[in-house]
């Protein structure tokens, strides 16, 4: 049902784990329907320069979390915000229909992470992280 | 077990079990030599009348029913789709009131929800924490329009044994029938009609050693219920299409084996059951045991662990040669997690966490020993990568 780039970045998954002082956190999805992502970011002069990810759900949500970070990392903000979830889906060779949600969720994840950031560098205290 | 050299521990039996060799046997003159239909009338079609008549015995026999009161189906599923719509669409004028539980298969919670659509009310009973039905709902639930008690034998998912005898007896004070599914108790529990108080009693095959695509409904004698598939004048006018004759072979030789070796059978698949629980939840932390500790299938495992997936643990599991299932919802297209854990209080989050291992005749200790040897460390790495497990 899962094809290799799945099956590989589940097994052995990029990126696991949680930044120490990350100053972009991002968590979406809820354990209702059995997804959680936490993705955390540590970004410098406006470019991700670490992204980990930390996930609970189904192959296909670990997966999709595991090339998410892949793709965004070393990125510019800008550039990791047009990482859509079809390019993480394409990237891991595709999802079965009832599995796309894993990668919509990814992408979510990143924006929620880099908004984040940004309302961390916005806000009139911040103190870069 | 080996796949081409890769070791393959099957536990999965809940799901459908290997044909049994000495079975297969049995079905395989009834293809390509003694292949006559038995409605016809020389002698060819004769001796597959015979077959078919010596296998519905021994189904009988197996469940302490009169050979006249077994009728072959495609399988469990049709048996429980003709005991429900069958005694609905007969017992209209009397009344129009189904009780069953909230843990039925799908195979009885459909048919009811498609009689709902036709108008029909049915009560779906609630279950305690272990997945048991009260005896005491279903006398609170019975009305003067019920006409069908559908409650079934042992579940699926969780392994629990309903107290069907105390169930059927209600019932039967009300002059309400009683259906029951016994599709996962054959060969694992004792199963009698009159022992449980079945007026109705769905069975398949495939879960017993048999093949796919036979099973049976035994329909005791003068039960207002109607005919589900029309056609023919086979299974006495009762159930239209040419028997499956093989499959019916097969069925008679699966269950005779399952219920003649339970003696022995259902104690070490205990011993298994019990040395597997108590393993995983010795090794794995935030673990607990669904359904019920005692009143349960030999066979049957069903563990939900805490911050993880189950479609997660089963690849893993998978890549490692185990075969298993569980209740969440990401190995379906519903996005919600079983209905019977959930109906057992469960929260979803725990629910799609859960593992059922099933076991079956060909497993064997070792099995066992390898289970317990990697299951801790996937749900370990598993654990480690999700957001959820506290630090520790």
């Amino acid at each position: 049902m899962y094809s290799e780039q799945v099956m590989d970045h589940f097994m052995n998954p990029r990126n696991m784990g949680e930044i120490p002082d990350a100053n972009g956190v991002g968590e979406v999805g809820n354990p209702t329907c059995g997804d959680i992502m936490r993705i955390t970011l540590r970004i410098e002069d406006d470019r991700i320069v670490d992204a980990k990810f930390k996930t609970f759900g189904c192959a296909a949500a670990i997966a999709s979390s595991s090339m998410a970070t892949e793709l965004i990392r070393g990125k510019t903000l800008d550039e990791a915000l047009a990482v859509t979830n079809r390019a993480v889906a394409e990237a891991l060779e595709g999802l079965p229909p009832q599995k796309l949600h894993c990668s919509v969720l990814a992408e979510e994840g990143i924006h929620k992470a880099i908004d984040d950031y940004r309302a961390r560098q916005g806000a009139p205290e911040a103190s870069g992280g | 077990m080996t796949d081409g050299g890769r070791r393959l521990v099957y536990l999965d039996h809940a799901a459908t079990t290997p044909t049994r060799p000495e079975v297969a046997r049995a079905m395989l003159p009834y293809f390509s030599e003694r292949f006559g239909n038995p409605s016809s009338l020389y002698a060819l079609a004769r001796e597959a009348k015979e077959a078919v008549e010596e296998a519905r015995g021994r189904v009988a026999a197996a469940i302490g029913a009169a050979p006249e009161e077994v009728f072959f189906t495609s399988g469990g599923t049709e048996a429980d789709n003709w005991a429900i719509k069958g005694v609905a669409a007969a017992n209209r004028k009397k009344g129009d009131h189904i009780v069953t539980s909230s843990i039925e298969h799908h195979a009885v919670l459909h048919p009811c929800r498609a009689l709902e659509k036709q108008g029909y009310r049915v009560t779906y009973l609630p279950v305690d924490e272990f997945g048991r039905v009260e005896p005491g709902a279903v006398e609170e639930a019975i009305t003067d329009k019920t006409i069908l008690v559908s409650v079934m034998a042992a579940n699926n998912e969780i392994g629990t044994v309903q107290p069907v005898a105390a169930i059927s007896e209600i019932a039967h004070d009300h002059g309400v029938l009683f259906h029951t599914d016994a599709v996962q108790a054959i060969g694992a529990i004792p199963v009698d009609v009159d022992a449980m108080g079945a007026d109705l009693l769905a069975i398949s095959a495939h879960k017993f050693g048999g093949p796919k695509g036979t099973g049976a409904l035994y329909i005791r004698r003068k039960t207002r219920i109607g005919t589900f598939m029309d056609g023919g004048a086979q299974e006495r006018g009762r159930r239209a299409g040419t028997e499956n004759v093989p499959g019916i072979v097969g069925m008679g030789r699966a269950i005779e084996l399952a219920v003649g070796e339970m003696p022995q059978n259902a104690p070490r698949l205990a011993a298994m059951r019990d040395r597997l629980i108590r393993g995983i939840l010795d090794a794995v932390p935030d673990t607990r045991l669904n359904g019920h500790p005692t009143e349960r299938l030999a066979n049957n495992v069903n563990v939900a662990f805490r911050y993880v997936e189950g479609e997660s643990i089963l690849l893993m599991l998978d890549a490692l040669g185990i075969a298993a299932s569980t209740g969440s919802a990401c190995t379906s297209a519903s996005l919600e997690p079983s209905h019977v854990l959930t109906a057992c209080g469960l929260p979803p989050e725990h629910a799609h966490g859960s593992l059922r291992l099933t076991l079956g005749h060909r497993n064997t200790e070792e099995d066992v020993d390898y289970v317990l040897e990697v299951l801790p460390g996937i749900i370990g790495r598993l654990r480690e990568i999700s957001p959820l497990t506290p630090e520790r």
